[in-house]
């Protein structure tokens, strides 16, 4: 039940309509980028969001919607890192918007503008469906999220100048309480130092990095490659021998897999909303490490 | 006597000198002293200001002056661009595909009744062992204006050709597109897909008897997408139409030009679907076909005039939440329609050579569903179904030859059923078990097994709705 309600107020969320005076369209690929633009638009500008927070990022497709958003855009904020691989060069080449272009400024590829974490030496799919331009799930570190809340702000005021005042004072303000947020996060997420954690997927990598967490090994045994009965086996030895305090579940996946290790394993599952609306706590970018970090504490107990 | 007087003066002179200069030494000693003291006190001053106005200086780009929209900053290189981290080297990729046969019936002796042979990819592939086609796919941007892409096809046989090889602009209007070069036409769906992307180791039927497997022509595309929160999407095709069922006509302008319109759409986060219709015409001139004539005797025969075609197509998709990697269901369908008027020369260049006129109202559809029951695995069904329709040939209507030179035009509605099932042990393999009962003989039902593979390397391919 609990899905559904997210569910409905994610829709409800992706639908609401702003004035029609908006002054900006911002196409969202992926919903912490939708929050983000509407944290520091306010009501300048109308943010389509993608995709949900239940959907896997990897395996969106291009949809015929999308193509008609994108061919509004005024600007375009992704991740990049080739998490949008799949479908986003298919949205550039037919929705024939010559203003969101990677390399206009237009387009903002979010992961360009901070520091990324495990960046392959080399380039081999036989080690699983790696990003060669490294992790690019940048947006679990708040720290990153204010560096792009920069560009972005700055990049609405270079398409509307006439309201960049009003970009100017807003992203001022988020930064003012995104800074004090942030101190308070530290402090707050201070006993999960150390904390080791099992993840599905590497997705988690940039929080974990942020609270000097471990993460301890995934259920995945390659990124992308789903685990085998047999795998999942080998892992519940490896959790009962090596030690592990919390499996964590990202909602856009399939729980099974976790809550069985959970199980066998009697370690806590968490589940956690990787992004904006993943679950009801996580309601914006706040409200997501809060929960993030709520959910941790919990297990922790 | 002289000289100690002088010594002595010099020495009282020298005392009575010494404590001012021993004093002003001391106070000048004091004064250095003090003066290095305050030196060093103000240096110390300006160093610690200097250093708080780095500081706040720092802060000030941190935070960056926000009255004044900082210039466009373009990311490093090194990361910038979805092209996958090959900035001036084109994304690369390698298609490789292979089938194993098991076909009841003789694939060399594979028509479909009741359609003028296309002489194209018609028909499954062979018996026993076959590398399938490898397709070599290069895109990569040309410049600020333009993008290209290259897709080269080796088959089995040792043929290559060039499948798709086309420049992109877009935006030359706000919403449009433009293509040109060579391409896959834009008619219905599955036409403007490639192969490895099908959900079916061969092409619908439809598709063979109607286009000799896919339609490409050589040509400019131009498409618009209106500004409107549903999909929306016009496009005119104009080319050479030189491919079946047009021929190289060797003359100047445009011989095939085809219209299409797509409205697409979402309902909820789960469905998406795709309404579309096309329209085409092309013309054809001796275009020839290997027919055998009343007594079995081989002979050639050749179409002269025009090709009309309309079509109608439809996908939907379906994923709980929108999320495809558990469950998912995808249905799609297309009607094609065939009008050839013109005139039909039997026996072209022969002994029996004659001309009447020739028309034909001819149409095919298939409809298929593909469901993922669990996540990497596939399950399908298709069935196609042709209609040769009324064909008027005028040599037989005038009694000039009989209908029984014409056998391929006989009445037959060709039709086949397909099921498969597909297993993909990660996005970039696919491993597929097929088996179809397929009717497009005259008589004798082929019973088909099919297992094939299509495995991609080399950059990540983007994939069309």
């Amino acid at each position: 039940m609990n899905r559904w309600s997210v569910l409905a107020g994610v829709l409800l969320s992706a639908w609401v309509s702003t004035p029609a005076l908006a002054a900006v369209n911002v196409f969202a690929c992926v919903p912490e980028w939708a929050s983000l633009a509407r944290e520091l638009g306010g009501d300048k500008v109308s943010v389509y969001q993608a995709s949900s927070p239940l959907q896997d990022p990897h395996r969106i497709e291009a949809r015929p919607s999308l193509v008609a958003q994108m061919r509004r855009a005024d600007l375009v904020i992704c991740t990049g890192a080739e998490l949008e691989t799949g479908w986003l060069p298919v949205l550039m080449q037919t929705a024939g918007n010559r203003n969101v272009q990677p390399g206009t400024p237009g387009y903002i590829a979010a992961a360009d503008y901070v520091d990324r974490l495990e960046i392959p030496t080399r380039l081999d799919r036989a080690a699983g469906d790696i990003h060669p331009g490294g992790n690019p799930h940048v947006q679990l570190d708040p720290r990153n999220i204010a560096k792009i809340a920069t560009v972005v702000s700055d990049r609405l005021a270079k398409i509307d100048p006439k309201d960049a005042a009003f970009y100017a004072a807003r992203g001022e303000d988020f930064q003012t309480r995104w800074k004090a947020a942030l101190s308070r996060w530290e402090i707050e997420a201070q006993p999960l130092k150390g904390m080791r954690l099992v993840p599905y997927h590497k997705d988690s990598v940039y929080l974990i990095n942020w609270l000097g967490m471990v993460e301890v090994m995934d259920i995945e045994p390659k990124p992308g490659i789903p685990p085998s009965a047999g795998y999942l086996a080998e892992l519940v030895q490896r959790i009962q021998r090596d030690g592990a305090d919390a499996i964590t579940h990202s909602m856009y996946t399939d729980p099974k897999e976790p809550q069985w290790l959970a199980d066998h394993t009697h370690v806590p599952l968490v589940d956690l909303p990787y992004t904006v609306g993943g679950t009801p706590g996580a309601t914006d970018l706040f409200g997501l490490f809060d929960d993030i970090i709520a959910r941790l504490q919990q297990a922790r107990k | 006597m002289r000289s100690q007087k002088l010594i002595a003066a010099m020495a009282v002179v020298i005392a009575a000198h010494a404590p001012w200069a021993l004093g002003a030494t001391r106070t000048e000693i004091d004064q250095l002293r003090s003066e290095v003291a305050a030196m060093r006190s103000d240096y110390e001053a300006r160093i610690a200001a200097l250093e708080a106005r780095l500081a706040a200086a720092e802060k000030a780009v941190e935070n960056a002056d926000p009255t004044e929209p900082a210039p466009f900053v373009q990311p490093p290189l090194a990361q910038a661009g979805t092209a996958a981290g090959n900035e001036f080297n084109p994304a690369a990729s390698l298609i490789l595909t292979g089938t194993y046969g098991q076909l009841s019936q003789n694939p060399n002796t594979y028509q479909i009744g009741g359609f003028v042979p296309s002489n194209g990819e018609v028909g499954p592939p062979g018996r026993s062992f076959r590398l399938g086609e490898s397709e070599l796919t290069l895109s990569a941007n040309i410049d600020p204006y333009f993008s290209g892409y290259f897709v080269g096809a080796f088959d089995g046989d040792n043929g290559t050709s060039v499948e798709e090889a086309y420049v992109r602009h877009v935006g030359l209007i706000p919403g449009g597109t433009i293509r040109f070069g060579r391409m896959l036409s834009g008619f219905g769906y599955i036409n403007e897909t490639h192969a490895h992307a099908w959900d079916f180791v061969d092409a619908p039927l439809a598709l063979q008897a109607f286009f000799g497997g896919q339609l490409k022509d050589d040509g400019v595309q131009a498409r618009w997408v209106a500004p409107t929160a549903l999909l929306v999407e016009v496009g005119v095709e104009v080319g050479l139409g030189d491919e079946f069922p047009g021929t190289d006509r060797e003359k100047n302008g445009a011989n095939l030009l085809m219209l299409f319109g797509h409205i697409g759409g979402d309902v909820g986060f789960s469905n998406s679907y795709r309404f579309g219709a096309t329209v085409y015409r092309s013309k054809a001139t001796q275009r020839r076909y290997e027919d055998l004539d009343e007594f079995g005797t081989p002979v050639t025969n050749a179409f002269t005039g025009d090709t009309d075609m309309w079509g109608l197509d439809f996908v939907w998709k379906w994923a709980p939440d929108g999320n495809a990697v558990a469950h998912s269901l995808k249905l799609q369908a297309e009607y094609f329609h065939r009008n050839e008027n013109g005139s039909l020369t039997f026996d072209l260049d022969g002994p029996q050579d004659a001309t009447g006129n020739y028309n034909s109202d001819q149409d095919g559809w298939y409809a298929q569903a593909v469901y993922q029951f669990m996540p990497r695995w596939r399950v399908g069904a298709r069935y196609d179904q042709l209609d040769s329709g009324s064909t008027d040939t005028g040599l037989v209507e005038s009694g000039v030859l009989p209908a029984a030179d014409f056998p391929i035009l006989a009445n037959h509605d060709p039709r086949r059923t397909t099921t498969m099932i597909d297993f993909s042990p990660s996005e970039f393999s696919r491993l597929r078990l097929q088996y179809a009962w397929d009717q497009a003989r005259f008589t004798d039902t082929d019973d088909q097994l099919l297992l094939q593979y299509i495995m991609s390397l080399g950059a990540h391919g983007a994939h069309k709705f």
